[in-house]
């Protein structure tokens, strides 16, 4: 390492996961509309044959939106901020940025390979960890480049302090390791069931209640370390870096993190309510998943606060929206989660339709929304461009906001009316309802939320269209913004 | 004593040990800053300053300035 005086931040890995950003986005939504759609209107499953059921799309749709976009974005703003934070160029090093190229190589062709080893219908039937074993092990050896990259990058840090994004990415990487490897511990049937079995497909060396155990305390964790503390990680850098100001109190930036780290850990239980799950467990899921609300709140309001005295911000500038926007929903879930954790309504809530509106009010305005708003914001740095149209990021930011509140509103209504009707008896004790009398009631929230869904996606869409203009043909720039991203 | 048992012992107080911890190291945080010792706000600096030549903070924990105002 050499100080030299034209040396500068090298963005080119961080470009190439933006693009994957945008195109398993785009990708995973696509995906997302169509099955929303599915569900309102049956005959929609039958356009491609076996390959366009709701079975086969559903899993493609969640491990596109989690592992193509979600993984894409959280890379392409750790290439991105990482060196900023550490004061350190990966052009610095031949070797860690080699790392950083082969880890976008070989992450690109097993996402691909992945999303049609899905198609075709190859799964372990573990939620969100259906690749088969031979995924799993290129996997991890995806996540160890990442990891030799990041350390790599905090060995040679100008910045000895490390800035708390980083240790919120550092979480994520170590988090995420220690699930996956647990959960995705499977044997192939070859081996189990004489020469019936398939040395492609595997089992899980868990069973029953074990199993359902370690699934979701992978499932749960997974949120944890895949769509929230990479998330706080970009608000943590992008918003005070946007708006100029620095966040609200650095303290409660710490304490928040060992908060969260202490106390997620232990709720994935709550998965598992009224199931056969030991019942002291699934308590301590429940407690602890209403104390997750403090960490939780600590970091969401504390950015909130770092906007102090400068709300004028929100009005004039789109981007300050968008993250203000994400962190407001990043509150709004992390109470409705706990709530639903609470035995009692969990009662109503589980197997209905407000689970997936929850997961919508935080993915579509939480983690979407932030990942949106950094690559903006990396945009006109990584292309020395300003950022296309203001106008249509506003319109996208209205557009998109709408697509969600439809989204989740829809939900809790289809998802409270279903968990009702299920278990509503007459005065002799018999259920009033059938399954199909649910399904017709739910028609028209299903319609909206596929409308959502084409809402949402095209909004997405014109975010592609403000990057790839951005990219290509906006006005160049002389030098790079401090704070404000310029737009035209 | 059986390894139920155990576990579940072991867990409880590993619960009450980190809560402790946690904390310990809240008050801490706070102390050192109110008593004029550490400045933790100046890390926040980290990044809005992130030129690859704008000047390091280079300590995790640091001391303060002459400004005490910054202090939250
Ligand atoms: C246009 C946007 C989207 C639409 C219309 C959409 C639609 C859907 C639908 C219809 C389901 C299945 C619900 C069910 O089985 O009843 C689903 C599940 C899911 N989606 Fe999306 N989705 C979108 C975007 C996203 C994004 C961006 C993410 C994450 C970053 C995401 C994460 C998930 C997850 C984790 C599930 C599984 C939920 C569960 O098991 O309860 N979705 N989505």
């Amino acid at each position: 390492m050499q100080s030299n005086a034209a040396l500068e931040y090298d963005y080119s890995v961080a470009k190439l996961f933006t693009y994957t950003t945008i195109l398993f986005g785009f990708l995973g939504m696509l995906i997302g509309t169509l099955i929303a759609a599915q569900l309102a209107f049956p005959e929609l499953n039958y356009l491609l044959g076996e390959y366009g059921t709701f079975s086969r799309l559903r899993p493609l749709h969640t491990n596109i939106v989690i592992y193509g976009f979600t993984l894409s974005g959280v890379w392409a703003t750790f290439y991105y901020s990482g060196q900023r934070v550490l004061k350190v160029s990966m052009a610095e090093s031949k070797f860690i940025m080699a790392v950083g190229k082969i880890h976008f190589w070989l992450y690109f062709v097993a996402a691909l390979a992945a999303v049609v080893s899905l198609l075709l219908g190859f799964t372990q039937s573990k939620e969100y960890a259906q690749m088969e074993w031979p995924f799993d092990i290129v996997v991890v050896l995806i996540w160890v480049l990442w990891g030799i990259a990041m350390f790599g990058l905090i060995g040679i840090r100008r910045e000895k302090a490390l800035y708390i994004s980083m240790w919120y990415y550092i979480a994520c990487f170590l988090g995420i390791a220690m699930l996956y490897l647990f959960n995705n511990m499977s044997v192939p049937t070859y081996f189990v069931s004489g020469n019936v079995g398939n040395i492609l497909h595997s089992v899980s060396m868990y069973s029953g209640t074990n199993d359902a155990l370690v699934q979701w305390w992978f499932g749960h964790n997974a949120v944890a370390f895949g769509f929230t503390v990479p998330i706080v990680a970009m608000i943590y850098y992008f918003l005070p870096k946007e708006s100029g100001q620095a966040v609200y109190s650095y303290k409660l930036s710490l304490l928040s993190f060992w908060g969260l780290m202490f106390v997620y850990l232990w709720a994935g239980s709550h998965h598992l309510l009224w199931s056969t799950v030991p019942d002291w467990m699934q308590t301590m899921g429940s407690v602890f998943s209403v104390v997750l609300i403090l960490p939780s709140w600590g970091s969401a309001i504390n950015m909130l606060l770092t906007m102090k005295g400068e709300w004028n911000q929100l009005t004039e500038n789109p981007l300050i929206k968008f993250m203000v926007l994400a962190s407001t929903f990043y509150m709004l879930s992390t109470l409705e989660g706990p709530i639903q954790a609470i035995k009692s309504v969990n009662a109503i809530a589980h197997f209905t339709d407000w689970i997936p509106g929850h997961v919508h009010d935080g993915v579509l305005g939480w983690v979407v929304f932030m990942i949106m708003a950094a690559l903006f914001h990396m945009a006109p740095r990584m292309f020395k461009r300003e950022i296309y149209s203001k106008k249509l990021m506003e319109a996208q930011f209205w557009l998109q906001t709408t697509a969600v509140v439809l989204y989740f509103t829809s939900m809790w209504i289809a998802g409270i009316t279903q968990g009702m009707m299920w278990r509503a008896v007459d005065e002799y004790g018999n259920l009033m309802y059938s399954f199909i009398d649910t399904v017709t009631v739910l028609h028209p929230y299903y319609a909206i939320r596929a409308l959502a869904g084409v809402l949402y996606l095209t909004g997405f869409l014109m975010f592609a269209y403000n990057m790839f203009k951005t990219m290509t043909s906006s006005r160049e720039l002389s030098e790079e913004p401090q704070f404000r991203s310029p737009m035209a | 004593m059986g390894i139920r048992e155990l576990q579940g012992y072991a867990s409880f107080f590993m619960t009450i040990f980190l809560v402790v911890m946690l904390y310990g190291y809240i008050v801490y945080l706070y102390r050192s800053e109110k008593k004029g010792k550490k400045d933790y706000e100046k890390l926040g600096k980290i990044a809005l300053d992130d030129e690859l030549d704008s000047t390091p903070i280079n300590t995790s924990d640091p001391l303060p300035t002459d400004n005490k105002e910054q202090n939250k």
